[in-house]
């Protein structure tokens, strides 16, 4: 197990040299960096000398080494937007999104599994069938729409909840969340509705397909045969068989909600990554799209690694190996 | 015990209700084996899950009447039924690979089973499953049922299912081919296991197979079925032995003998006549253009010294993963024109031997030789070189070895045009649809798809498949281990035949000590990817030298030769 571990974590090292190398080259090759820092009055020399003293003449090799070796010490330069350091406006956005995201995945988990389950047992039951459709439409229809459906109804129409921002907040050290205040819950909720919902139906589908195969296993038969009780059967032996590989896809997922809730923070004026990084687009804020792109790319690598060790946790196949 | 009468088992489709079961009486008392033969698709499954109500839906039972002593297992509630599963009928399925949840340890297992159905505390069900795992040969079950069922070998793990089927001290087991996924010494104890606890324990067996040997060895009372109807009942000596109904007749004279050689099988419902003449007539073509190819005296096989070894699973960080051995320094000389058995029990390296000869792994030492030809070994043996074309192999499994989505007439072709005989389409075309008649098909199966034909007939299909390339050599891997007996005997005589009129040299590998008897000149015993025997059929079989041959043929299941 510590030898697949440490396998894992050398490919996660090489990952991130990849996505380094990707960020380094939107710095360095997308536009010219000292035309965009400097305005027109600056002079051609003041401009060389600029770019000597920045290091952008040493060749290629020492200027990415220099990048990733600031990128590890925490050092993300600075933002040509609002001349404040990256590091700081990233960590004062993460909490927002990982809020978001982490809540969209629990109503997703919370409802798509006994879901799942329930269509899975009756395949063939009215509430399934009225269950699978709905949820098709709700996958159907994109994002936004769906956040400003919502946004109409419980914003506008029925005016219980906020539309955008994220409420009232609570600072814990430098962690700024909505989880503490009825006011922040109120705001948090329709995100996370219309963030969860695809994965819902996805997680949903997953279950009630992998359970349903589950269900006609021999394992499953035998335990009918000799008694055992139903709850039993249902929760304890095929939920269990059913969420190894539910598990991964979960955790794809997940990493893509923090990655792409983009569409949904900007439908809420949610103040998250998401949203910083379409400002920085808009404003062609190269060193926070890149800061970002690193960001991401280090949350899918560290959920993909949970996801690993879930799987030895989940089956002894995998973490008992020597024979009685 | 259990009284079954006039059972009708019904499946709704839609076109129409297909009887699955007709009208089957039967019973088994206290104590006693009632074994339930037949061939696939005869019901016997069928008659097992109506009797414990698990029917898979939408089948029902139509009309009869099941009790259980004095519970008519009719009337009852599904609730009810759910309660007296495992309290009072039990079940032990085919594969103890998959019939063990992988997650719970065998403890949970056990103590929940017990628990399901008896008031105790978890404490008094946990001593009671270690005393139940002790008495059916688990040794050290106190620590041992800790354990998960990955962690217990093939044999071991199906003494955990029986033990999950009697912790609860049901009157009646349903056996659903109990042992046709192990080898025959783990076979053997199994079955000795199912004896003794039907004698010491009064425990009613109802065991399904399709393993005349089996039934012969233990059942007390047998149930000849055929296509939901039974055929023949009565005591095993009986209807084995002296079988009054012409199926049963059948029956028997498709099972090989273990103890002679047959020249022929005889199949049920082949008509003998016919079956001669065909070869003359039909598939004329096909086999004097087989036979123009087989003009070269015919070829043999050497091997050599030959060990394969695979990557171990690796146990640490800094030691280098042991390498597991696969074949161990095997040698091997297939006579022309003679047919080579293989045997031995699962993990014994047969299969690789056969990937060895083929290319399709790499062996470390030891050199293979095809007559004159010397070949590479593993990816050094090109795509073109030509013992690609000169061995040819047969798969044990039909139903995944021919290409679903291609028709049969292309199927055919391709080694007609892969290997440059035939460019011609027509001409192709024609050799094809003769060539399925040589195999015994009809020739209008060349524009069908595979999963139109039977298991035996996609068997000759692939059979003719190899044929086409011309090949000299021939590999059949358990060609008939997925097939019926009387399937089995029409294919082996089909091999034989061809056998014969071509010339053909075959490595012919099974775990059926029988069937390699009828089919093989020579034979070799592999353990462990060692050779352990090897020598002429009749020697080997009457004069085991090796004490493991003689364990393996003493174990084999037979019907008794004085019946």
């Amino acid at each position: 197990m510590a030898y697949f571990i440490l396998k894992r974590l050398v490919q996660s090292v090489f990952v991130m040299i990849a996505v380094a190398f990707l960020a380094f080259s939107l710095f360095r090759f997308v536009g010219d960096p000292v035309s965009q820092m400097t305005g027109v009055e600056t002079t051609v020399e003041d401009q060389d000398r600029l770019r000597e003293g920045l290091g952008l003449n040493d060749p290629f090799v020492v200027q990415f080494i220099r990048f990733s070796s600031d990128l590890l010490r925490g050092d993300f330069g600075f933002s040509y937007r609002t001349r404040q350091p990256v590091a700081e406006m990233i960590t004062n956005r993460i909490p927002a999104t990982l809020e978001l995201g982490v809540v969209a995945l629990l109503i997703s988990l919370i409802v798509g599994i006994p879901a799942g389950v329930y269509t899975a047992l009756r395949p063939r039951g009215i509430a399934t069938q009225l269950i699978l459709m709905t949820t098709l439409v709700g996958v159907s229809i994109p994002t936004f729409v769906i956040g400003i459906m919502l946004i109409f109804l419980f914003g506008v129409q029925l005016g219980l909840l906020p539309t955008f921002g994220r409420g009232g907040t609570v600072h814990i050290g430098s962690w700024e969340s909505s989880l503490f205040t009825f006011d922040g819950w109120k705001s948090l909720i329709l995100p996370a509705v219309t963030l969860g919902v695809y994965q819902l139906t996805l997680t949903m589908r997953l279950v009630r397909a992998q359970m349903m195969d589950v269900m006609r296993s021999d394992y499953i038969r035998f335990a009918m045969a000799r008694g055992v009780p139903l709850h039993s059967l249902y929760f304890r032996h095929a939920l269990a068989n059913t969420m190894v590989p539910v598990i991964t896809i979960i955790g794809l997922q997940f990493g893509g909600v923090i990655a792409f809730s983009i569409v949904t923070e900007s439908v809420f004026q949610w103040p998250g990554m998401g949203l910083l990084f379409l400002e920085s687009i808009r404003f062609v804020d190269i060193p926070v799209m890149g800061v970002y792109l690193v960001v991401i790319a280090f949350f899918f690598v560290l959920v993909n690694l949970i996801v690993d060790l879930l799987y030895f946790a989940i089956d002894p196949r995998l973490r008992v190996k020597e024979d009685v | 015990m259990l009284t079954v009468q006039d059972l009708t088992v019904r499946f709704p489709s839609r076109f129409g209700d297909f009887t699955a079961i007709k009208g089957v009486s039967l019973s088994v008392a206290p104590g006693e084996i009632h074994g339930l033969v037949g061939e696939s698709g005869a019901g016997k499954s069928t008659i097992g899950a109506a009797v414990i109500g698990l029917l898979q839906s939408p089948g029902y039972v139509a009309e009869g009447s099941m009790t259980l002593q004095d519970t008519d297992l009719r009337t009852l509630s599904t609730d009810q039924a759910h309660k007296m599963r495992g309290k009072r009928i039990s079940m032990i399925f085919q594969d103890p690979q998959t019939s063990l949840n992988p997650l719970m340890t065998v403890q949970d297992q056990l103590v929940e089973t017990i628990q399901a159905h008896e008031d105790i505390s978890k404490t008094q069900a946990r001593k009671r499953a270690i005393d139940l795992l002790e008495e059916i040969g688990i040794k050290n079950a106190e620590t041992r049922i800790r354990a998960y069922p990955h962690q217990f070998s093939g044999g071991m793990r199906q003494r955990v299912v029986i033990a999950l089927a009697l912790c609860t001290d049901p009157d009646l087991i349903i056996a659903d081919e109990p042992t046709t996924a192990l080898d025959v010494a783990v076979q053997s104890q199994v079955l000795g296991l199912i004896r003794r606890l039907a004698d010491t324990r009064q425990i009613g067996f109802l065991l399904i197979t399709h393993d005349i040997g089996v039934i012969a060895q233990i059942a007390d009372r047998v149930t000849v079925l055929r296509h939901g109807i039974v055929m023949e009942t009565g005591k095993t000596a009986q209807v084995l032995g002296k079988p009054k109904n012409p199926y049963t007749v059948d029956l028997m004279k498709a099972v090989p003998p273990l103890d002679r050689r047959l020249d022929r099988f005889l199949v049920p419902g082949e008509d003998r006549k016919s079956d001669t003449d065909r070869d003359q007539a039909k598939g004329d073509k096909a086999e004097k253009w087989l036979l123009a190819g087989q003009k070269d005296p015919a070829t043999g096989l050497a091997i050599n010294d030959l060990s394969v070894r695979f990557v171990g699973e690796r146990t640490s960080l800094w030691r280098k993963p042991k390498p597991f051995i696969a074949l161990n320094n095997v040698s091997l000389d297939v006579r022309p024109g003679t047919i080579m058995g293989l045997v031995g029990e699962s993990g014994s390296g047969k299969s690789t031997l056969a990937k060895a000869i083929t290319g399709l792994v790499k062996p470390a030492l030891g050199t293979i030789r095809l007559q004159d030809l010397d070949l590479p070994h593993g990816r050094d043996r090109g795509r073109h070189h030509p013992s690609r074309r000169l061995i040819q192999m047969v798969f044990q499994d039909p139903f995944s070895s021919l290409n679903a989505r291609h028709r049969i007439g292309y199927i055919l072709g391709e080694p007609l045009l892969h290997y440059g005989f035939e460019p011609d389409a027509k001409l192709r075309r024609n050799l094809v649809a003769d060539m399925l008649e040589l195999v015994g098909l009809t020739p209008d199966a060349i524009d069908k798809y595979p999963h139109q034909f039977s298991g035996g007939q996609r068997q000759r299909i692939a059979v003719a498949r190899t044929l086409l390339a011309r090949p000299k050599f021939l590999i059949c891997d358990e060609p008939t281990s997925a097939l019926d007996v009387s399937i089995q005997a029409q294919i082996l005589n089909l091999l034989k035949d061809l056998q014969a009129t071509f010339g053909l040299t075959i490595l012919f590998i099974s775990h059926n000590l029988a069937v390699v008897r009828q089919m093989a000149d020579d034979v070799t015993v592999l353990r462990y990817g060692k050779v352990v025997e090897t020598g002429k059929v009749e020697d080997v079989f009457e004069r085991p030298r090796a004490e493991y041959t003689k364990e393996l043929l003493a174990l084999t299941p037979v019907t008794p030769s004085d019946w």
